[in-house]
């Protein structure tokens, strides 16, 4: 016994000692963000059209997109640009660490870009500063308009070498673009980047658009249209522009979301004042009935494996959280804290569940494990609500609206980001006012 | 000296509880009773005498008498007029989940085409459908503009 152990200790102490580098401390939130230099990525003169200012700028241009990344994470200070000493050809062979440490970077990242027939050919490596070695080198070739997705691609492997976690920022969020007046408000589906970038309007906003949700390879989209007055779950493909009806239902249905599989869609459907969750097979058009209960059940997440849905419902007289199996037996309530919930979303990873709490005429956004326990409570705020998971499950983001006259007259509507520690609270960039966000998964796997 | 000050505090205190407690009961039998709204400010008429609209409690769908009486005037306002069929809009105020409200502005619709139903009215010439919180009639953020949100309206269909 004695001996295994002993085996064990040696084979722990190596493994660590092998990656005994720099490491981020995710769970801590940004008390202490680790100095990272990102060094401009140099242009190869080798490149077609070198003159042009276009070609000449991408480097720089593919830095500070990884450097706002990083930014955002609040994990991470990407340092002043002023301060570094060597040149970035120079350093991507390889870097005078003396000089890097002397600005206190503990991380560095150099790369190099080369634009040729057509092509953009991106190289990167991140370096130790303190341990003076290179953590990983890796190269990628794409169309050069790619490059925002090469430089989120980066950031991914990097986030992913320094925390030990799966990145997230070559990912896009959906959502429902808001503009004129809270009485007569014009809602559009809207598409953008995670960090703000190409904003895509995918409907004209000639009628009411809500709730817009990712299928899990990110090519559809469910959602809610009120087309021809009549709120029904749509389904959309991004890329052909194809929408249709799902199923054939005699009234309204909402709340719709993908199965983990992305074969099925969960919804509720609503009936002579009786809302119920059913679910609807794409393919076969099969549809079945998984609450029976004369409350209102609506808001259903599934978890990741597929094995249960969390969901709303008023049947112990105000709105709480329940979960049941993917069949619809052994419902059983989950939140029983002060105040109502709403908007059950289960995390990527299966462990929690996030929510909106209302209490005290307070809105706040919190998770709790999947069996009730451990509620934590983010944010705070007037108004907010519908929080949906990174795809690494570290982040939430969701909307606010917020007041803007004393009267309470005026509003804004903005998308914000929360990391589940309950640190790194920040405001999305959107062209309009803005609302139900959806987080897509990675899109290169 | 220090015994008249706090008489005067107290004073003071009485006469602000007063002033409050006039000013809620003023409330009260002013606009709202309970917190639904039991005034006119938003209310459009389908014919003389006959409201548009009936208003609801916090994530209640329940008819209160005033609306049960609404709902009594449109059933013969309908009756009389055999050929019209309405549609029956359900919302509810903003300070709820959108999900959620979308089901009980659907479940505010259905109470009142219910109680129409009861006195005579043809579920044929009444359809229904939910805004939940997506149109507001005072888009203010105050209790008084979420009385008069929380509502299912009955409008002639074209």
């Amino acid at each position: 016994m004695k001996k295994i152990f002993y085996v064990l200790t040696i084979c722990l102490f190596k493994f660590n000692f092998a990656y005994s580098l720099i490491e981020v401390d995710i769970t801590r939130g940004n008390l202490d963000p680790l100095p990272i230099a990102v060094s401009p990525l140099h242009v190869d003169i080798q490149s077609d059209n070198f003159q042009n200012a276009k070609v000449k700028g991408l480097g720089d241009l593919i830095s500070s997109v990884v450097e706002n990344n990083f930014r955002s994470t609040g994990l991470f200070n990407p340092l002043n640009k002023d301060a570094f000493v060597q040149k970035p050809d120079i350093a991507h062979l390889k870097p005078r660490f003396e000089d890097w440490s002397l600005i206190t970077a503990q991380a560095l990242v150099t790369g190099k870009i080369l634009v040729k027939d057509e092509k953009l050919k991106v190289e990167f490596r991140l370096w130790d500063i303190a341990a003076n070695k290179e953590m990983i080198a890796l190269a990628f070739t794409t169309t050069p308009s790619n490059w925002r997705r090469v430089a989120h691609i980066i950031s991914d492997k990097i986030y992913e070498r320094l925390t030990g976690e799966t990145g997230y920022f070559d990912t896009r969020i959906i959502y429902v673009s808001e503009t004129g007046d809270k009485t007569q408000r014009v809602k559009k589906l809207a598409i953008m980047d995670q960090d703000g970038a190409n904003t895509k309007y995918l409907t004209l906003g000639n009628e009411l658009v809500l709730t817009p949700r990712f299928n899990p390879t990110n090519q559809l989209v469910t959602y809610l249209s009120y087309f021809r007055n009549l709120p029904r779950v749509y389904l959309l493909d991004i890329e052909t522009g194809i929408q249709e009806v799902v199923g054939n239902f005699p009234g309204m249905t909402f709340a719709p979301r993908f199965s983990p599989d992305g074969k099925k869609i969960i919804m509720s459907f609503a009936k002579a004042g009786n809302s119920d969750i059913y679910t609807m097979d794409i393919e076969s058009r099969l549809v079945e009935k998984l609450t029976e209960d004369s409350s209102i059940d609506t808001s259903p997440s599934y978890s990741p494996d597929g094995k249960y849905i969390c969901f709303n419902s008023d049947r112990s007289g105000l709105q709480q959280i329940y979960t049941m199996k993917s069949d619809g037996t052994r419902v059983k309530r989950i939140s029983f804290g002060k105040g109502i919930y709403g908007t059950p979303v289960w995390s990527p990873r299966g462990d929690l569940i996030a929510f909106t709490k209302m209490r005290s005429g307070k809105f706040y956004i919190g998770v709790m494990r999947s069996d009730g326990s451990g509620e934590r409570l983010l944010t705070e705020n007037f108004y907010q609500e519908a929080p949906s998971w990174s795809p690494n499950g570290r982040l939430l983001v969701f909307y606010r609206e917020t007041k803007s006259g004393k009267k309470g007259e005026g509003f804004t509507a903005k998308l914000w980001s929360i990391d589940i520690t309950g640190y790194n609270e920040r405001q999305l960039k959107t062209e309009t006012d803005a609302s139900d966000p959806s987080w897509s998964s990675l899109l290169s796997k | 000296m220090k015994f008249n000050k706090k008489i005067t505090n107290l004073l003071i205190v009485l006469v602000s509880a007063l002033a409050l407690s006039a000013c809620s009961t003023a409330k009260k039998s002013g606009v709202t009773s309970g917190d639904v709204y039991t005034g006119t400010a938003t209310v459009e008429y389908l014919a003389s005498g006959v409201k548009d609209r009936v208003f609801f409690a916090t994530n209640s769908s329940q008819l209160t008498t005033a609306s049960r009486d609404t709902l009594r005037k449109q059933a013969t306002y309908l009756r009389k007029n055999k050929k019209l069929s309405v549609v029956l809009e359900g919302h509810a105020d903003e300070r709820g989940t959108r999900e959620y409200n979308l089901a009980l502005g659907e479940k505010r619709a259905n109470a009142a085409r219910d109680y129409l139903l009861t006195y005579g009215i043809s579920g044929k010439r009444i359809s229904v459908i939910s805004y939940g919180k997506e149109k507001p009639v005072n888009s203010a953020s105050t209790p008084l503009a979420w009385s008069q949100n929380r509502r299912a309206v009955t409008i002639k269909a074209k």
